[in-house]
Parts: C-alpha cells; structure tokens; sequence
C-alpha cells in the first residue's frame, strides 16, 4: 500500500482551441486558449542547452516560448516549478501503436504444396510480404488506453508502422495526446520499413534470407522500371507505392550484428542509407559496422541471468550468451565511443516502465547522460525528419514534455507530469506535502503515538511499545487521507479513519472493527528523531563504502570482445609472420612429388620457398622432424557458415539469390574445420532447385568479418541441381515444377533460351533488368561457372547436351556418384567430378553408388575431387580421400590431390593454392602423420601466412573457455542472489546443413 | 503412387544385378592361419600366430613357436596381414532399412510410443543389399534395433551370412531399447532455440508407471488377461533381456540410470556423449555404455572440439565396460574408423580393437561364443591385409563367420568392375 500513490494516475482533459474544425458539435462551444506558464523550472530545452530558472509558455498544444526572460502572456495559468526540471517528452520510432492487428492466418502451411504468388485481392505485388502499399496514417487508430502505457513511460510521440513483412510500408508520426485520429497524426509518412521476416504471409518465396535480399533488390529496380515504363504495361500499386516511399528514411530492422553488415552493404546496391533498427549486440562488430556509419535505433532488452545453478543445466548455454549477458548493457556507450548516432527504442521491453531502468544500466556501463536523452529526443526525431515538430522545447513544436523532480536520469528522480500536446497527464503529484514527523493519534478512548517517516511514499507506523510497531496502511490526496491498522495483529480487527489534513493536524471520523463510528484525529508533536537502529546502519554504511568501493572494482571486471564473439573467438586475431617448418615430409602436389626432410618457408602471406636447408631469415622455425606438410584442404562442397537458410526451396531457379549474402562468419565449425585441416570451402546454395543460388567462396578466416573471409578476384560460381531433391521427391506431394527429371531439363532450356532473348534485347531501353536472367546470361557467357548436384547417368548426360547446346561447359558434377558410369563423356565435355568417397544407399537415386568412383572418373581422366557436404566430414576428408585407396587403386599422391589441388583447379585458383609452390599463398597444414592416415592430426594450419589453428594453443584455449564459464556463472549466481531477475537456461540451436535441408531439423 | 514406381523400379532393377551373395557353406576342413598379426579382441596381441579352427571353432590360439603339427588343415598363409575377431555392431538398422528415404524399404519404425512388443528380427532381411558392403570392411555380427518412439522395440544380434532370419540369430530378443525423455525442446517462438521440456517430468512418469505395472506383471502367474507389451518386458525383471537406454545428456544419463535401478535393471547407455563427466557415477554404479559415432561433432559450442574422439580414451582409462558404435545401416561399413579414430587421441589401439569386438559382445552378452579369438569361441574373424583401422591401408582379403569363409564380394563391387571394364573394352 506504500505505493499508494505511485498508483495515482490521474488524466486531465484541458480542453484547447483546434479542435476538429469541420466537425459539427452537439452542444456549446468549449474552445480555450490553453495558455500555460510553467515558471522558475530548470528547463532542459534540448540535450546539452539547460537553462535554469526559465519560463516555458505553451499556448493551444504548442510551444510559445522558452527561456529566462520569457513574459508570461495574458491569461496564462502559471504553474511554479521551482526546483523541478522540464525536459521534452520522449520519442519512440519504432513502434506499432495504434496499428491494425495482423492478420494471422490458421494452420501451418502446407507441406510439399506451397503459395507461389500472393494472395492479396488487388493490384498489388506478386509477393505478399512486400506490404509496400500499407499507409500508416490510413489505418492509425486512436487508443488512450495503450497511449497511457507511453505516456507513463514518458513519451510524447511515436512513429508507427504495421510490423508485417519484408517491406512494410510507411510510418506516420503520431502524439500520444488522448485525441481522435484527425489531431494526432503530426507527420502522414515519416519512414518506410523494413525487415527480414515474411510476417502474415504464408507464400513460399522467399524462404531464406538470401532469398530476402533477393527480392528487395529485385523490387528496387522493379519499382524504378515501373515509373518510367511498367505502368503503361500493368498495374502494380506496390511498386508505385514503393517508389513513394523512396525517398523517406528507409529503416531496416535485423535480429543481428551480421545482418545489420548485409543491410548497409545491400544499401550500397540500392542507393538506400538504411536506418537500422539493432538487435543490442552491434559491439560484437564494431568496427566493421562503423565503417559503413550508420544510424542505429538500439533496443534496451538486455538479457537477463540465466539460472544456472544447476551446473548441468549451465552446460545448455554457451559461452557467447553469457558473455552477452555481462556486456549486453554496454552497447550503448560503445557505440557512443565509436562515434556512431542512435535513438532508443522501447521495441522487445515487455514493460515500457523498464526503459528508463535500463537506460541507468547503460549509463552505468558508459553511456553519457547527454547521448542517453538524445537518443531519446533530438535524435529518433532527426532520424525521421521530425525535428521541426518534435525532441526539442522550442518555439512552434509541439507542447510536449515532462516535469522531473530532478535530472531525468538520476535514480531518485521522479516524472510528475508528461504533456503532451499541451494536455496534461500526472504520473505523481507534486503537491504532495511532507507529512513526516511523530503525532499522536487520538481514535476513539485510545492514545498512541503514530510515526510518519519520510517525505515521499511515507511509511506510517504505530508505536504500541518499544517492541511492536502496527503498521498503519494509508492513502492522501488532494487534502484527503485515509487510515487503516491492526491494533493487536494476532487478531483480525481492523480499524478505518479517514479525515482531512489542515496543516499539522488531521482529524475526521471512522469505524472501529465492530461498525462503531468513532472521532479521530493525529496531531503533530515533533520532528522525528533519528532512531538508534538508523544510526547504527549509517555508521555501517560509511563502513561499507570501503568495502563496498573495494567489491566494486572487483565486480567491474568483465571479459574482453572476442572475434567472433563466442567460444574460440580471439581476443587479439593472429597476425602475418614469417614461419620455416623444417626437416619434414613435403607434399608439394608439383612435378616434385613428395619431399623427404625438406622445409617450407611461408612470409608475406605466401610460401616464399620450398626445399632443403631453408633459412627462416629471423622468423619462427618449427620443427617438422617426422611430420608431414601439406598445403591446406580445399572443400569444394560445404554449407557452414551460412545464415538462415541454404536453399532457396520455392523456385526452379532462384538464380537470383546468393550464398554471399549471407555468409555467417561466428559459426564455430570454422574453427573446427580449421582443426582438420581446411582453409577453403566453397558455401554452395542446396539442391532444392535445377538452378540454385550462386555460391561463395571463403578461406576460413576464423574471426574475420563476412566480406574478408571471402576470397577476392575469384571466378563465381553457380549451383545447379538434378534429380531427387529437385523434384521434392522426399515430400508425399508437390506443385512446384518441375516433378520429374523430363522437366527438369525443361527448366534449363526455358531459362537459357528467355536470358539469351533477354540479352538480344539490351538494348531496348523499357526492358526490365532481370537479376535472374542476367546471373543466367553469366553462365551462357561462361563468366560464372556451374557446379552441379547430380547422382545418375542419365541427367548428368542430359545436362552436358543442354550446356553444349547453348555453348557452354559443365564446370563441375559434385556428388556425382554415378559419375563412373559415363566418365567418357565427362572427359569429353570437360566437366570435373567432387564426389563423395563411400557415401549411399541414402535415398534412391544413390543405389549405384560405389566407393570406386572416384578411382574410375580419375583414371579416364577426369578431373576428380571430393567433397564434404558435412560439417562432420569436412575436418576428416583427409580420411575420406585416402578411402579412394581403401576401396581403389590408386596412388596416394593422386588421393591426396582429391582433396587439395584437383578442387583447386575445379574453383579456378589453381593459380593461387592447392600446392606448395613458392609464390602460392601461405595456406599450409603442419600434420602430426602421414596426412592420409587417420592417425594424422592437423598440429597446425596457416592461411595467408596466418596461424589461424595451432592445437598445443588450442589447448589452452579450451582451459581458457573453461575459466571465463566459471567466472561468469559465479557472476549470475551472485546476481540471481542479490536479487536479479533470471531467465531458464536457453541453447542455440547449430544448424549443420546439407544440400537437401530446407527446414529446420529437431535434434538432441 | 510415386512409391509404386519406385517399388516397380526396385523390382526390375536389382534383380538384374548380378551380386547375390550366396551364404558359406559349414566348415568342412580343418584350417590354420599362418604367421598373421593376431588381435585377439581382449586387449593382446600375437605377432606372428597360428590360429586353426575347425567345426566352426577356434582349436588353436597361439604364437609360431609351437611349431607345426598342423597336417591335414588347410593353410592359409597371413604373413604380414592381420587378423581380427569379427567386428560387432550395436544399434544397427542393418536389414531393417535398405535405402533411407524410400518407405518402401525402410521397416524400422512403428507407429505408438511404447512398443516394447516389437521385435526387429522378423523383419530382419538376409539378403539386403547393403549386408555385403558392410562385411567386407570387417563387420560380421550386428544388434538389429528398432528407431523411433520412447520404447521402439525389442532388438536381436545375427551374424551377417545367413539365408533368412532365423540361421541368422545369434541371439533373439537380446534387448529392449528405450529413448529416455529430452530433458530439453525446441522453442519455436525463439528462433528454435532449445530451452527446458516443460513435459520431461509427466514423460518420465509415464515410463515409471509403465514399468512398474510390467514388473507387478511379471510376477504373476495366471494372467488372465493377457498384455502383450508388459508380456515383452517380463524378460527385463528376470534377466533374460538387457536394457538399452538410448541417452546423451549427462543430467539425463544419471536420470536414465537411477530410473532403471529402481526396478533392480542394470541398464547399458547407448549414445553416451556426456559419459565422460561422469565417469566415476557409471562406475559405481557398474554400468555400461555403448557410445555412438565417435567421428562426430561436440554437441556444444563450447565443448573441446576433439571431446568425442577423447571420450572413449576417458571411459578407458577410468575402467568403464564401454563399447563403439554407428547408427544406421549402410554407415556400418565405417565401424572401424570410429575406433580408428580414437587412437591418435588416448585410445591403445588394441583397446581400440577391443571396444568394438570383446567388449561390445560383453555388454550384448555374446561374448560367451565371439567377440574374440580364444580356443573354444566361434571362429568368427577376418584377415585384413594391412591396419584395418587406417583408411591408408585397410583391405579386408578374407572372412570366416563359424568357421565359414564368406563371399567378399559385394554389389558395388560388381558395378565396379562392371564398369571399368566397359572403359578396358574401348
């Protein structure tokens, strides 16, 4: 009941002038000025420009005047605020407030058959989650009763937009004021949103992100073609809509650091400066992210604790987690010391009231106060060019601003009132007297002295004897008051007085526990003494602040940003050195064969040498006395470190989409994969599609941001998919064509005969850039290169006479497993084989494989790798290569070439890996063994001259990974003790893909 | 209608495919192996050996010092080869699932949650087509389990060269497997994040009860109404059936361990991933585990990135009866490597034999008759020409199960030279 009077929420109404003036009224007119002075305040007019004893005059919801010598206009009500501050009211961008609610379809959708176009009524985009039409302003609908919960938490306007979709439509600015429609709306558009989440729409495509990139790219130019030409061929209200909204700020909201870096890079294809609605963890990528200087709108959800007090349970959160947990609530102020500009937004607080809670814990982790309350004013209205309307107290802006007891961030400090629009709302009264002090309490025959501690929410006790206070439950109000107790708590009699206050007396009637009306009153005796209890504690606190201050600096440790910011990730990435490994067995993969104690000399990045009696010239000489070198493992097939999602299931062709869009630099399986010896692989789209996504090509550059992990000046590669997969078979049903193999050359012909039409007609200026068919023309001009999923004879011949009909070679055939059947003819075409060494009987089409195949292409002369495809395999596929000599005859140095140089010269960078050749670069394996023996452990891998895997270092890293657990864990469990908030324990889920994945797996 | 085209395409094409292996007949001679490396799956090794068998069984286990006196016997000359006990492979679909993805051919899961009464065997089919590829990388014995549901069902153990199901038991009904509870799930809401199952507990429940009304169950004498499923489980509370707990999670081991002692059930842990945190509970309380797949990767993020190649070299060194295993059917084949690939991290490469003949047999209670090469057990072994742990080297050359030596040659290897030699031809 002490909180009584936090509770008090009163609404006034103050009628002002501009009502809706082409309405009609039912009654009389009501219009007033609503002139308010609001005198002697500390008035923060905008962050950084405070000015203390000053005036701010407001007139019909607007601001009149601000400052010192401001006069207080005629009919004026003067408000005295003499001690208080005034700031201006807070601004949300990100926010759905009065927005229609989303239509969330029932039912799941429908396995095997999927929405191919929209199905929206109207004129509108093929794609139902490009929601580009949506008017904010035309769907806003007033609601006090959510505004209340704004307008608590100390907002005075929002900007609002529907959160359905990729592309979302506009946001209008809106006040928060307790009136209709046709007066909140200050702003019709003040944005276009964005996001990576398909929302209501149940329609297939896209089904990845890299599909979402895709189609925002493609409806960018497709809106451009629209205005200029489209229109006169078809009606499309989304992209005229969508070319509206052009030049409002675009805002984009990601639920990563990562996907933040693909939106500022995507906006360099569309001429777009995105705004980006963060996700809290951008200090994970700092620097990368303030390359691009971008805008931010952060929000302040910082994780809470997880409950690890079961160590077992611990074991379920990773080390990432926690640490973002510890330096979650240092966002903020990182940001601020990088330089960058953001707002705040309340958007993923379940309460609104925590924002401001939060915002101390921001502070208290280095944000200044200053950035705190622009990100909360002058900035988000800046982001969506408000500023002439809202975030400042200044002449002509709206009237809208809180009255604090003190600086807004200050813990102690309280809001009293948030105006908005000139309308008056009160969190806490301010004119709640200091009530404190000892009375005594008259009620009925009894006497007996009643304590009234502090000034604001005072505690009421009553003092029965030296040991027993009756705690007294009590409300005021404008004058009023209202009294209840327990005089003898083991009994169930209750007391209630009510009366007024009339300076230090307070009197009136009440009834005793049997209904018996009864006088009362409380008179004042004296100031309260400070008891002995208070201050012994204050002694003890001064004590404390010692102690206090010594735990503190203990407590402020935190662990350091790792790269990526996980288990394994660096604190310091490793740097280029020049490195001898010397006196062991070299497989040059060169006309040299295999050397017997001979050395390699990596510097520079590149192998400078290789041979006898090197010199390491002041660099590091490892000792390979009994090891093997070799140059690194080349993954031709690999779908690690790939974001949400690695097909683009819904089309035949999703040429269009890319695995470089989405490349996931913080997957650990980098890391792992570096442990067995890989440092390239290419990212293949899956086999969902007879033409898939094009691919990346990365060296495993564990803690290296996206874009320098891949590998530059690279030929592109394509994926293309045959059989099974691309004809769903593993679904009871399908609509997607095609469904057998006979349609899916079909596929192929219609997408190289429309993209050769498509080039015939360059030069016809109304033609619409087409993003699939230009990557399609890429093919037939033999500038992107295609590796293709194929496991049976017949569609791996049909292919090569599509491609040799449109003039073009098959780069490559990956599994390929019957590649043995028509080896010939490969040979002929010139097509490679990245096969798998012992994989089948898996599904149908597999049923002719054999562990053979890779020996039989090999020995007619086809160009054979293998491959992976397997997060698991890929760190062995040393093993799997010497399995070509398990089940084959063939040499080991050939076996060996499966996996190093043969997918070398399958990607084209032949030129620059693949062998130990003085000038090549320094991607160089140090094993423990033989390389083809199981027994072989990978001690050490160089790419670029980079140790990026060392195991005796891995070795402590581990210890390492162990210790920084530990310390976090005792932190949470200090937290959850000293009363924290805790959250059950919560683990990723590690998405190991495979060609063939298109949903996510359950596993455990 | 799709899987009748396939069916059709099943039917036509594989018996055009000429490879049938045709099972071995009886031992009809004595034989002697001469001069081979013997790992006789107990932790010893003979260099140079003489290993005769005769009836099926192994008459001599011995060093070349004890001469000749091996007239009349066959002689196989294995100088410089080695010699294995056949491998054995726990928690198989081998038989049960011939090409993963069709329906058709996969017979290894049935419908309904707890299903103790099913039994793998009668389903078991001799002439699968991927039996042969696995012998002849070393696998001769296998446990045949049924997948899927909290109680999938009742495995047994064959031998891999039999015309049908019954020839190949070695022993039917051996154990019943159970999926202990996730103590976690997915949580859709949170981008799939896996957080506590809220229905663990009521999961288990059901479990107690169910055990506790078949060990009631298993006492009576006149049933008159009679239960199939708690009939199946009778064997459990007498002995006569193992236990097989199909478990990872370290908290869920521990759970999944006391939960069978409550009905006096010493159960054998398969899967096992956490086994090594907790090695001194599983041997207090002296039970067994089989782990899966060691080439595989840490289940957390955290984890050391080489822990399930470490763990069978913990589980050795604290003295737990451990075995190796792979799931599925046509990944058999790969069996060796998993105990392979243990040896460069801690494994002794005899214990590395061990872990997937001896001691796999201990813990399905076979090892009475194989598992290793003793006088008196079943001569159920192979002659691989180099390590058969080592890709570089392993080339299986023969195999003897009873005594019998086994067709090698598989499918595959008919496609193989099927077709090289169409390119020879030219």
């Amino acid at each position: 009941m002490k909180h009584f009077f936090s509770f008090i929420f009163l609404f006034l109404i103050v009628q002002t002038g501009y009502s809706q003036i082409t309405f009609p009224r039912n009654g009389v007119y009501d219009d007033r000025d609503g002139i308010y002075a609001f005198k002697n305040a500390t008035i923060h007019k905008a962050p950084g420009q405070v000015l203390n004893n000053a005036t701010l005059v407001i007139k019909e919801g607007k601001i009149e005047a601000v400052g010192t010598g401001v006069s207080i206009p005629d009919g004026a009500v003067e408000i005295d605020l003499k001690g208080k501050h005034i700031y201006p009211s807070f601004i949300d961008i990100y926010a759905s407030h009065g927005m229609p609610e989303i239509n969330k379809k029932d039912g799941p959708r429908n396995r095997g058959i999927q929405q191919m176009i929209s199905n929206k009524e109207g004129p509108y985009s093929w794609n139902e989650a490009l929601r580009t039409e949506f008017r904010a302003h035309e769907k806003f609908k007033a609601d006090a009763k959510t505004a209340n919960g704004w307008i608590k938490a100390g907002f005075g306007a929002i900007s609002s937009h529907q959160m359905d979709g990729i592309s979302r439509g506009s946001a209008s600015l809106i006040s928060l004021a307790d009136k209709n429609e046709h007066e909140v709306i200050l702003k019709d558009i003040t944005a276009h949103h964005f996001s990576f989440k398909k929302g209501s729409s149940k329609q297939g495509y896209p089904g990845s992100l890299m599909g979402a990139i895709a189609l925002l790219k493609q409806t960018n130019i497709d809106s451009d073609w629209y205005k200029n030409h489209g229109h006169k061929i078809e009606k499309n209200l989304s992209l005229k809509a969508w070319d509206e909204l052009k030049s409002v700020p675009q805002i984009f909201a990601v639920s990563d650091k990562l996907e933040a870096l693909r939106v500022l890079k995507m906006g360099q294809e569309t001429k777009d400066k995105f705004i980006i609605k963060g996700s809290g963890d951008e200090y994970q990528r700092l620097e990368e992210l303030k390359k691009w200087n971008p805008t931010f709108i952060l929000p302040l959800n910082f994780p809470k604790a997880y409950d690890v007090v079961d160590p077992y349970d611990a074991l379920l959160v990773s080390l990432g987690d926690m640490k973002h947990w510890e330096l979650a609530p240092s966002n903020p102020g990182l940001l601020e010391k990088a330089g960058m500009e953001f707002a705040f937004t309340t958007d993923g607080l379940k309460e609104k009231g925590a924002l401001l809670k939060n915002i101390q814990k921001a502070i208290k982790n280095g944000l200044s106060e200053d950035t705190a309350l622009k990100a909360l004013t002058t900035i988000p209205a800046k982001i969506i060019k408000c500023a002439d309307i809202v975030g400042t107290l200044e002449k002509g802006k709206v009237a809208n601003f809180l009255i604090t007891s003190g600086k807004i961030f200050g813990k102690k400090t309280k809001i009293y009132e948030n105006w908005v629009m000139g309308i008056q709302s009160v969190l806490k009264p301010m004119d709640i007297p200091d009530l404190s002090g000892e009375y005594l309490l008259t009620y009925g025959k009894e006497k007996i002295p009643l304590k009234v501690k502090g000034a604001n929410d005072p505690k009421m006790v009553l003092v029965k004897n030296d040991t027993t206070d009756i705690k007294v439950k009590h409300s005021y109000s404008n004058g009023l008051i209202s009294l209840s107790f327990s005089p003898d708590e083991d009994k169930e009699e209750i007391i209630s007085l009510s009366g007024v206050v009339e300076d230090k007396m307070w009197s009136g009637r009440g009834t005793l526990n049997n209904g018996e009306w009864i006088n009362w009153r409380s008179v004042y005796a004296k100031e309260l003494e400070p008891e002995k209890n208070d201050k012994k504690k204050e002694e003890n606190k001064k004590d404390n602040g010692k102690k206090e201050k010594s735990k503190k600096s203990k407590k402020d440790i935190k662990g350091k940003i790792t790269y990526p910011f996980m288990a394994y990730g660096w604190e310091t990435a490793p740097e280029q050195a020049t490195y001898l490994i010397t006196n062991a067995t070299v497989w040059t993969n060169e006309e040299d064969g295999i050397l017997e104690e001979a050395d390699v000399l990596i510097s520079n990045g590149k192998i400078k040498k290789v041979g006898k009696g090197l010199s390491a010239g002041g660099g590091t000489e490892i000792d390979g006395t009994g090891k093997h070198v070799t140059s690194g493992i080349i993954d031709e097939h690999s779908h690690i470190a790939i974001s949400k999602g690695v097909n683009e299931c819904t089309q035949a062709n999703t040429a269009e989409v890319s695995i470089a869009d989405v490349v996931n630099s913080e997957d650990i399986n980098i890391y792992r994969q570096l442990s067995g010896g890989v440092t390239v692989s290419q990212l293949l789209h899956g086999s969902c599609n007879p033409i898939g996504g094009r691919s990346a090509l990365i060296k495993l550059r564990w803690g290296l941001q996206p874009e320098e992990m891949k590998m530059k000046n690279a030929d592109g590669f394509i994926k293309f998919a045959l059989g099974e997969n691309v004809k769903k078979s593993r679904s009871d049903r399908n609509n997607r064509f095609p469904d057998s193999r006979m349609g899916v050359e079909q596929v192929y012909m219609d997408a190289f005969t429309r993209a050769r039409e498509y080039k015939a007609n360059a030069s016809d200026p109304t033609r619409r850039k087409d993003l699939e068919l230009e990557v399609v023309n890429e093919i037939l001009d033999s500038k992107r290169f295609v590796t293709c999923h194929s496991y049976v004879q017949s569609e791996i011949n049909m292919l090569m006479h599509v491609a040799e009909q449109f003039g073009f070679k098959i780069n490559t055939f990956t599994h390929i497993l019957e590649g043995y059947k028509v080896a010939d003819k490969m040979k002929k075409h010139g097509a490679a084989g990245s096969s798998f060494s012992d994989w089948w009987a898996y599904k149908f089409e597999v049923i002719d494989a054999i562990p053979q195949n890779g020996e039989i292409m090999n020995q007619q002369g086809v160009l054979v790798g293998f491959n992976s495809d397997d997060a698991e395999m890929a760190r062995r596929l040393n093993q799997e290569a010497a399995k070509a000599m398990m089940y084959g005859d063939i040499s080991e140095e050939e076996a060996w070439k499966f996996v190093t140089l043969n997918p070398a010269i399958m990607l084209h960078i032949d030129d620059r890996v693949g062998s130990l050749k003085a000038g090549k670069d320094g991607d160089v394996v140090l094993w423990s063994d033989h390389p083809l023996s199981i027994y072989a452990k990978a001690e050490m891998t160089f790419i670029d001259g980079i140790k990026y895997f060392d195991r005796t270092e891995d070795a402590k890293i581990q210890a390492a990974i162990q210790t920084e657990r530990a310390r976090l864990i005792r932190k949470m469990l200090a937290a959850k003790k000293g009363g924290a908030p805790t959250q059950g324990v919560k683990g990723k889920h590690h998405h190991h893909y495979h060609c063939d994945d298109h949903e996510d797996e359950l596993s455990h | 209608m799709r899987n009748i085209y396939i069916l059709l395409l099943i039917a036509f094409i594989i018996p055009n495919l000429k490879a049938q292996q045709t099972p071995a007949k009886k031992q009809a001679e004595r034989i002697v192996i001469m001069g081979a490396t013997a790992h006789l799956g107990n932790g010893q090794i003979i260099e140079n050996s003489i290993i005769a068998f005769e009836d099926g069984k192994f008459s001599t286990v011995a060093n070349q010092a004890i001469g000749q006196g091996f007239d009349g016997y066959k002689i196989i000359e294995a100088t410089g080869k080695h010699l294995y006990p056949g491998f054995i492979a726990p928690n198989t679909q081998l038989g049960l699932k011939e090409i993963d993805a069709v329906r058709a051919t996969r017979d290894s899961r049935e419908i309904g949650s707890l299903n103790p009464n099913i039994r793998s065997i009668i389903a078991y089919n001799t002439d699968s087509k991927v039996t042969p590829t696995v012998r002849s990388n070393g696998v001769l014995i296998a446990q045949v389990v049924p997948q899927g549901s909290t109680i999938p069902g009742t495995s047994s153990i064959v031998q891999l060269d039999a015309w049908n199901w019954e020839d190949a038991i070695i022993k039917e009904d051996d154990a019943i497997y159970l999926n202990w509870p996730s103590m976690f799930s997915r949580d859709w809401r949170n981008h799939g994040a896996i957080k506590k199952n809220e229905k663990y507990e009521k999961e288990v429940k059901k479990l107690e009860s169910l055990f506790t009304e078949a060990s009631v169950y298993s006492n009576k004498t006149n049933t008159k109404k009679q239960n199939l499923k708690l009939d199946a489980m009778r064997g459990l509370f007498d002995e006569k059936k193992k236990l097989f707990i199909n478990v990872n999670f370290v908290k869920s081991i521990t759970a999944a361990v006391l939960f069978a002692e409550k009905f006096d059930i010493k159960p054998v842990i398969i899967g096992g991933r956490d086994s090594y945190m907790i090695t001194d509970f599983l041997k207090k309380h002296n039970v067994s585990v089989i782990l899966k797949n060691t080439q595989s990767l840490p289940r957390r993020e955290d984890d050391a990135i080489d822990q399930p190649f470490k763990t069978p070299g913990v589980l050795e060194k604290a003295g737990i009866l451990y075995g190796l295993s792979i799931g599925g059917a046509w990944e058999q084949r790969n069996l060796p490597f998993q105990a392979g690939q243990c040896i460069a991290y801690g494994l002794d490469k005899e214990a590395a034999v061990q872990a997937i003949t001896l001691n796999n047999a201990k813990i399905l209670g076979i090892d009475k008759s194989v598992g290793s090469i003793e006088e008196g057990k079943s001569a159920t072994f192979f002659i691989c020409k180099g390590d058969v742990f080592d890709m570089r080297t392993s080339k299986v050359q023969q195999a003897f199960i009873d005594g019998r030596e086994i067709d090698l040659n598989n499918k595959q290897k008919d496609l193989y030279n099927k077709f090289k030699a169409k390119y020879e031809k030219r």
